[in-house]
């Protein structure tokens, strides 16, 4: 009771700064990127730190939800729910179907086959021209609020927690820890994994709406690997196998690019450094695989 | 109970178990004796259905499972203590338990047969809630083996228990295969440590590059020149 008095606390406070001009456009741009970040990361930990399949095609997936969505809003007319739905469903999809045939592999294999997908979907999008080609889509409407961010960012930490306190859960976990002793308990190792990467698509998706219906324009280059990259950056310096280290990765990193955007010259280097610096002395990541108990979150 | 018969297994383009065929019945203690990458490992893999023979057939309690599904043949009753341990280090002990018992929905006896567990590894309860990684290479054996009876199994797989134990406990987990045994529970047993898998054994078998090459009571080969020489030592 305490926890959903403090968050909706905390999302009336902002929302009452944004309404009375505090957080004016500048902090309001990073507040979006921030839970865009956590629900990217916190998805993505699920599939690379808690299941321990190391994925590299999240982008592609938060692509296929950004398209659909605004193909359902801008092209089709629909209400913006009816662009999240899409966007979750056939990020979803996406994930099944590529799930299906890359998670027989494993390790290094399943790393590049990823890759290889979210570059795919990056290029098949390059090439459709109804959805603007490589110059993608420009004069999206401005659907996306503080509600829909900080609910959607609430509910996807959410299911994702306690899908990994469920027994489902447990299973997933065990497939990390050791996939032949799983398998030998009696559980269906694929099942699981591909379980995992839906869910953790499907997230990605509902991420990629929310960013397309908030920046304006969306286009194939920006969710190439290198976006896959940074989520997984976040993932690995939270703690693999910690949702709590994947939320305050998510934060740390969106604060630290937008801090860093007024040193474009050293920007990289100085990323980079951090970055070098925290692997060498908890290589574990921020939080290792330890949790910040929230009640509500669990 | 189980009747392995002729079974082909291929790792690409080699002929890793040659028309092999192993009887087990119910409540003996069965082993499988051989040298290092004779197939004994692959054999177990191959009724616990990880691994598809190529030709041949499995069956267990009279039902074909030769293309069963791995969980689905864990929910028949066969499970298996893997070599090499593979407890789930990142998991208290007592989770590790519970991952035994996944595909049981009986929490009642699932509680009941977790205290069994308790009662036969007083170490284990000791340290229930301590991470499986952190206990000794013995209590690691104890966890596999106490995890593996969650599954409440009639035909308990058990590979290499021995290995990597200091003698004294390499004995103290052979009296509990026996007791286990005892207690109802078939077992095959594979070993490397020939000498002790035929001292507790009622038939085994001996395997070489992928073919059984002899076969008998455990006493049988125990006085077998042949065995003797390749694998006691004397």
């Amino acid at each position: 009771m305490l926890e959903l008095a403090a968050l909706t606390a905390f999302f009336m406070l902002v929302q009452y700064m944004i309404t009375v001009g505090i957080l004016n456009q500048y902090y309001q741009i990073n507040l979006t990127s921030m839970c865009i970040n956590i629900i990217l990361a916190v998805s993505l930990n699920l599939i690379n730190g808690f299941t321990g399949q190391l994925s590299l095609g999240h982008a592609g997936f938060m692509a296929v939800g950004a398209y659909s969505s605004v193909v359902m809003t801008q092209m089709l007319g629909q209400p913006f729910i009816i662009g999240i739905l899409a966007a979750c469903l056939s990020a979803a999809l996406a994930g099944f179907v590529i799930g299906v045939p890359t998670l027989r592999l494993r390790g290094d294999y399943l790393a590049i086959a990823t890759l290889g997908f979210g570059e795919i979907i990056r290029v098949v999008l390059q090439n459709i021209d109804y959805i603007g080609g490589p110059a993608g889509i420009v004069g999206i409407s401005k659907l996306t609020t503080w509600t829909w961010l900080f609910a959607g960012t609430v509910v996807s930490t959410l299911v994702i927690v306690n899908l990994i306190n469920s027994s489902y859960g447990r299973a997933i976990i065990s497939i990390r820890e050791d996939e032949i002793a799983s398998e030998v308990m009696g559980i269906n190792t694929t099942r699981y994994k591909v379980l995992a990467f839906v869910v953790g698509a499907l997230f990605a998706g509902f991420a990629g709406a929310l960013y397309a219906h908030y920046f304006y324009i969306i286009k194939p280059e920006t969710f190439s690997f290198l976006k896959s990259f940074d989520v997984l950056v976040m993932v690995v310096l939270g703690g693999l196998g910690s949702t709590t280290g994947a939320v305050i990765a998510a934060v740390f990193i969106t604060v630290l690019t937008a801090a860093l955007q007024t040193f474009p010259a050293v920007r990289m280097i100085l990323y980079a450094l951090i970055l070098i610096i925290v692997m060498i002395y908890r290589p574990q990541g921020l939080m290792g695989n330890r949790e910040f108990s929230l009640k509500i979150f669990g | 109970m189980l009747e392995v018969k002729d079974i082909d297994v291929y790792y690409g383009a080699i002929h890793a178990l040659k028309k092999l065929s192993i009887t087990i019945e119910k409540g003996k203690i069965v082993t499988l004796i051989g040298a290092n990458g004779a197939g004994k490992t692959t054999t177990l893999k191959t009724i616990s259905g990880l691994i598809r023979p190529r030709s041949g057939s499995i069956t267990f309690k009279n039902v074909d499972i030769t293309r069963t599904a791995p969980e689905k043949i864990v929910a028949m009753g066969i499970s298996q203590v893997p070599e090499g341990r593979r407890v789930f280090s990142a998991m208290t002990v007592l989770e590790n338990l519970e991952m035994g018992a996944y595909l049981r929905r009986d929490k009642k006896e699932v509680e009941m047969d977790m205290e069994k567990v308790f009662t036969r590894f007083p170490r284990l309860k000791e340290r229930r809630k301590q991470l499986a990684g952190t206990l000794s290479g013995g209590e690691q054996q104890m966890l596999a083996i106490g995890r593996a009876l969650m599954a409440q199994p009639e035909l308990l797989l058990m590979d290499e228990p021995s290995m990597g134990l200091a003698p004294l406990l390499v004995k103290e987990i052979f009296e509990i295969i026996q007791d286990i045994n005892s207690q109802g529970t078939t077992i095959l047993l594979v070993e490397q440590n020939a000498h002790m898998a035929l001292s507790i054994a009622d038939n085994a078998y001996v395997m070489e590059t992928g073919e059984i090459v002899l076969q008998g009571t455990a006493k049988e080969l125990m006085n077998s020149e042949e065995v003797k020489r390749a694998y006691l030592g004397g």
